[in-house]
């Protein structure tokens, strides 16, 4: 079936971990944003979700790492991080091991990817979860782009990737729903962590809520380390999204720089 | 080293072991006495120095249940004792702190009481 939902979100481990050292206000506003998010995508009705996220070394390593890799098991655990630190309770998130299949065999058409039957998740993926299946009830395909261990796959094919996922999901019967999660400029687990460059940032979320493919395929990460930090690697997985659903535009809900959160805290959905 | 603190990050049964015999569970990974020394203090400062990638060591000072603030700190004071990264994408480029930002952005910041 056609896509039932896509949106890109944030998934700093400050927006959970570090709540409480957080102007409440700013924080209320980002919560309610995720809150939007979730009953937009409960709307949908999906069958499973997949996220396409830019792990932080929790299964891929330099000694072996894929550009692209995508979850095929049963079940998946997370977070590997200390519980107490990230705020959120290690747990056991469903997937469904026939759809990955499916889904994998039908993207290896057209892209590269690797498949992972055991996955843990950091908070690159339990955090966008924590906020929008909250019950950890609904099937999650995870997705990775590697964005943290140059040399990184070029942002054209992370487009490909996107191209792929959307053929793929439109291939099986399941009702899929699709999210993105990533920072737009931040300079994350460094001492320069908290900062933010918000026009940096507006400007991608421009070019990404008009689908514009020329414009966000235009950056390369020698700049974008400079003007945006390395976290500014992470574009592809929103870029992913917007590949999914080339022609679609998106809506900005929220976007506001939270510097203890370290990262420009940003809620979107296309329209599909 | 890196490959030591991945396999740590995310296996709790290593983790166990690591607590109990820090210098144990270094045995079988190629490391400087610079290097053993880093990891079993550890001394974050100086791992951020050789090069760990900071999502790596993120998910370490994590583990030793270091507040965020002086997990950032350590890094700072890394860099000043052992100078400039050695090599890595984690290029320190200046930043006014979370609290000079928040303060500009008209939001307040409650970092004292972090964990």
């Amino acid at each position: 079936m056609p896509l039932v939902f896509a949106g890109v979100c944030s998934h700093a481990p400050g927006i959970v971990g570090r709540a409480d050292q957080a102007d409440p206000a700013a924080k209320d506003r980002l919560y309610d944003a995720f809150d939007d998010m979730r009953r937009q995508l409960e709307d949908s009705e999906p069958d499973a979700l997949i996220v396409v996220a830019a792990e932080h070394f929790a299964n891929f390593f330099m000694n072996n790492m894929p550009s692209f890799a995508m979850g095929m098991a049963d079940y998946y655990e997370g977070p590997i991080e200390n519980p107490e630190w990230l705020g959120i309770e290690k747990t056991r998130i469903p997937g469904n091991r026939s759809l990955s299949e499916r889904l994998i065999n039908k993207v290896m058409e057209r892209s590269d990817v690797s498949y992972a039957e055991e996955w843990k998740f950091d908070h690159g993926i339990m955090v966008p979860l924590h906020f929008l299946t909250p019950s950890y009830d609904l099937p999650i395909v995870p997705a990775n782009i590697n964005c943290q261990g140059p040399p990184l796959p070029p942002l054209h094919r992370a487009w490909e990737f996107g191209q792929a996922l959307r053929e793929a999901a439109d291939s099986v019967p399941e009702r899929i729903a699709l999210i993105g999660t990533g920072g737009i400029s931040h300079w994350p687990a460094t001492p320069d962590s908290g900062k933010i460059n918000e026009e940096w940032d507006r400007r991608f979320l421009d070019q990404w809520s008009r689908c514009d493919k020329e414009a966000m395929l235009s950056y390369n990460d020698n700049q974008s380390y400079l003007d945006a930090g390395q976290g500014a690697f992470e574009i592809r997985t929103f870029m992913t999204v917007s590949a999914a659903t080339e022609g679609a535009s998106g809506t900005v809900h929220f976007y506001e720089p939270i510097p203890i959160f370290a990262v420009g805290c940003t809620i979107a959905t296309v329209n599909l | 080293m890196q490959k030591f603190l991945f396999e740590l990050n995310r296996d709790e049964d290593f983790q166990s072991r690591y607590a109990a015999d820090r210098r144990g569970a270094l045995v079988g990974f190629d490391l400087s006495a610079e290097e053993e020394r880093a990891l079993t203090e550890p001394d974050i400062g100086l791992l951020f120095h050789l090069g760990v990638n900071g999502q790596i060591l993120m998910h370490f000072a994590a583990l030793h249940s270091i507040e965020w603030q002086d997990y950032l700190q350590q890094m700072r004071d890394g860099l000043d004792r052992h100078g400039p990264v050695r090599e890595g994408v984690y290029a320190v480029t200046g930043y006014e702190g979370v609290k000079a930002h928040s303060d500009r952005l008209g939001q307040t910041s409650n970092i004292e009481n972090g964990r």
